[in-house]
């Protein structure tokens, strides 16, 4: 461990505990961490599993894209581990394992934590996770005369009673138990029906009341607490799919840390929060960002609007293309459909797009009103390109459907073959990563604080801008049939461009998280 | 006939609360609806509240004794885990719920509530910032409700 890196050290302190086998899990994952993304955007393969290396020095765990042991995943290896860690605390307790599994499940496997505490205080420890002493497993049995206070029907036939002795009809207890889990979802927190006693109803004694159905409901929900309570389990996100990822990572890192890690299923998404990729912005970032976007929808709803007016002859102007370059229809004017400034300026040293310039001066001497309508306009000059982007993601998809099925057809009339089309795939894929990043960077920006560092960033924004327009702008061609390779060779270059660009804006932000570059405006609280 | 279709958990609990009710505690059941009571609780001494009677209604859903009865005041009442509803704030009528539980010790804990308000989880925020900045004002507040609302 001592010669891990600087972020190694950094996750392994104290009030970091993993689930099981802290020091042999985490070695592996954050070897697998420091691998590089070198191919431009894709993600690294999950496969590389050698240990030791550390090609690139400290502090590349917050590379772009860390791809973990993909593997805890299907629902077979969590059952698996957590049998593992029953049998280990079973072991070494001496206790019974529907008593270790209660433990462990209360201690949120942290397995190290439960055998500390248990040390310390055994009887308070049970009594705590709803464990009665000396229990044995609860059995049904025939009482005579017995009266069940939930029904009080005298003729029960099975009576059930937790280590706690509350006895209760059979029938009672399956009513009661069946609709904990069918109604409430609830699995490791079912506790005895009699009033104020917490010992839990232990996976035995569900198999004892309930009918196969509800049992396989139970298991599965009880499955699903085990990743639901590790913190350094989580859920892909990604619809239909039931692999969960291990990633060790602690809340207060995720202001510097952006823990992007990609699923089996391809689905990639910060493992901090759940959403899907969303580098360079930081958790919390996002977080602010969203919650202003929501309470601002009102104000900004206008711009998200399809049409504008032409500024030179205020005729309608409908955008139904991902590029922002647009012409005019009547008058010819060539514009951009962000800031309706000129294209012709766009892409010159003096003009950028996408950077906000403060109007106004002097600052102290302004009214509170047009303090406020500075910051509103500051906060729609970022919020109309963070939409703008999303809005073009869509269209091209549109646009890569129709253009596909052209290719289809050209494919039928002539030599092309399957393969030869790909381009076009690859293109949108990738302009739908690099606005995605794009998209981000707008919100990472609006809570920037200006200083030099800034600077960079915003021209490595705006470089990445006009590549992607580029390509936007290539894909909106109408198609000749003629000119085909000549499209494909174009294409297929600016696609390499434009991913070599984002991948230079990406490593740029990630590092500057890691060199504490960026400062905030307003103080980021988690 | 509403009363054959009765489980026999609610004819026992309705029996013993009109032959053996809590002090200060009358739940009666509606004639055509065995599951509807209407209840009234006296303001507990010692309390803000003395003095009041209150008026409280109580269903037993389907699955009572499974799922715990609804219970919600009539008369108006200042009280940081009452709103303005009559909706109370109550453990046991919510996740604190045991089938073990019955609706006298349901009632005794909301008469309970009565002498113990628990400011700290409020159901009617206003009435809760009140009663931690200024108890005395809070409590004069509510003595003047009970002497206008719970005669
Ligand atoms: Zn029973
Ligand atoms: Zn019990
Ligand atoms: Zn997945
Ligand atoms: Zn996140
Ligand atoms: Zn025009
Ligand atoms: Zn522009």
């Amino acid at each position: 461990m001592a010669s891990e890196n600087e972020i190694m050290t950094d996750i392994s302190d104290d009030d970091y505990s993993d689930a099981f086998d802290p020091d042999e899990d985490m070695e592996a994952e954050f070897d697998d961490a420091s691998s590089i993304s070198d191919s431009g955007f894709s993600p690294i393969e999950p496969d590389s599993h050698s240990t030791g290396k550390d090609p690139k020095g400290k502090g590349k765990a917050v590379d772009s894209m860390l791809t973990l042991d993909n593997h805890p995943g299907a629902s077979e290896k969590l059952k698996e581990e957590q049998k593992v860690a029953v049998a280990y605390v079973e072991e070494m307790l001496q206790l019974k394992s529907e008593q270790a599994a209660v433990l462990l499940r209360y201690f949120a496997w942290k397995k190290e934590k439960l055998v500390e505490t248990y040390m310390d205080s055994p009887e308070s420890t049970l009594a705590a996770a709803g464990i009665h002493e000396n229990g044995a497993q609860p059995r049904l049995k025939r009482v005579r005369g017995f009266v069940c206070e939930v029904c009080y029907d005298e003729m029960a036939q099975e009576t059930l009673a937790l280590s706690c002795d509350h006895r209760f009809c059979k029938s009672c207890y399956a009513q009661y138990v069946t609709s904990k889990v069918v109604d409430e979802g609830e699995s490791r927190r079912i506790q005895c029906m009699g009033s104020k006693c917490n010992v839990i109803v232990d996976e035995k004694t569900v198999e004892l009341l309930v009918e196969e159905e509800v049992l396989e409901r139970y298991r599965s929900l009880l499955n699903r607490t085990y990743v639901d309570d590790s913190t350094s389990l989580r859920w892909c996100p990604a619809p239909n799919c039931d692999y969960a990822l291990k990633c060790h990572i602690l809340p207060r890192q995720l202001d510097s840390i952006i823990p992007t890690v990609q699923c089996s299923c391809l689905h990639t998404f910060c493992f901090g929060c759940g959403d899907a990729d969303h580098r360079p912005c930081c958790c919390p970032i996002v977080r602010r960002w969203l919650k202003k976007c929501a309470d601002d929808s009102e104000t900004s709803n206008w711009i998200s609007a399809n049409t504008k007016e032409c500024t030179k002859c205020h005729s309608t102007i409908e955008k139904n293309g991902g590029c922002n370059h647009m012409t005019c229809k009547s008058c010819k004017w060539e514009f951009c459909w962000v800031c309706m400034g000129p294209w012709s300026e766009h892409g010159t040293a003096w003009y950028n797009c996408s950077r906000y310039e403060e109007k106004g001066g002097d600052a102290v001497n302004q009214d509170a009103q047009s303090k406020s309508r500075a910051s509103l306009e500051r906060y729609l000059h970022y919020y109309n390109r963070f939409a703008n982007h999303e809005q073009s993601i869509k269209l091209e998809h549109e646009l890569a459907t129709r253009m596909e099925k052209k290719m289809e057809e050209m494919q039928e009339h002539s030599s092309l073959s399957w393969i030869e089309v790909q381009f076009l795939a690859k293109a949108v894929e990738t302009l739908t990563k690099c606005r995605t990043v794009l998209k981000w960077t707008y919100a990472m920006a609006f809570y920037l604080a200006k200083n030099n560092h800034t600077a960079i960033f915003e021209d490595n924004q705006a470089d990445l801008e006009q590549a992607v327009e580029g390509l936007s702008e290539l894909l909106e061609k109408p198609l000749d049939e003629e000119k085909i390779a000549e499209l494909r060779q174009q294409t297929t270059d600016k696609t390499v461009y434009v991913s070599k660009r984002c991948q230079i804006l990406l490593d740029d932000t990630l590092r500057g998280y890691e060199e504490d570059r960026w400062h905030w405006a307003e103080a980021i609280k988690m | 006939m509403a009363a054959s279709a009765l489980p026999k958990r609610i004819i026992k609990e309705t029996q013993r609360l009109i032959a053996d009710s809590p002090p200060g505690i009358s739940a009666v059941p509606h004639d055509d609806n065995l599951r509807y009571f209407d209840v009234l609780i006296s303001g507990p001494e010692g309390s803000p509240f003395e003095g009041g009677l209150f008026k409280l209604e109580l269903f037993l859903p389907e699955e009572y004794p499974m799922s715990p009865p609804k219970v919600r005041f009539l008369t108006k009442l200042y009280h940081p885990n009452i709103d303005k509803l009559g909706r109370i704030c109550l453990d046991i009528l919510k996740d604190k719920w045991s089938p073990a539980l019955q609706i006298r010790t349901v009632l005794l804990s909301v008469q309970a509530l009565l002498s113990a308000p628990n400011p700290d989880d409020p159901l009617a925020n206003d009435v809760a910032a009140h009663w931690k900045e200024n108890e005395q004002d809070a409590m004069r507040v509510s003595k003047e409700w009970t002497a206008k609302y719970a005669k």
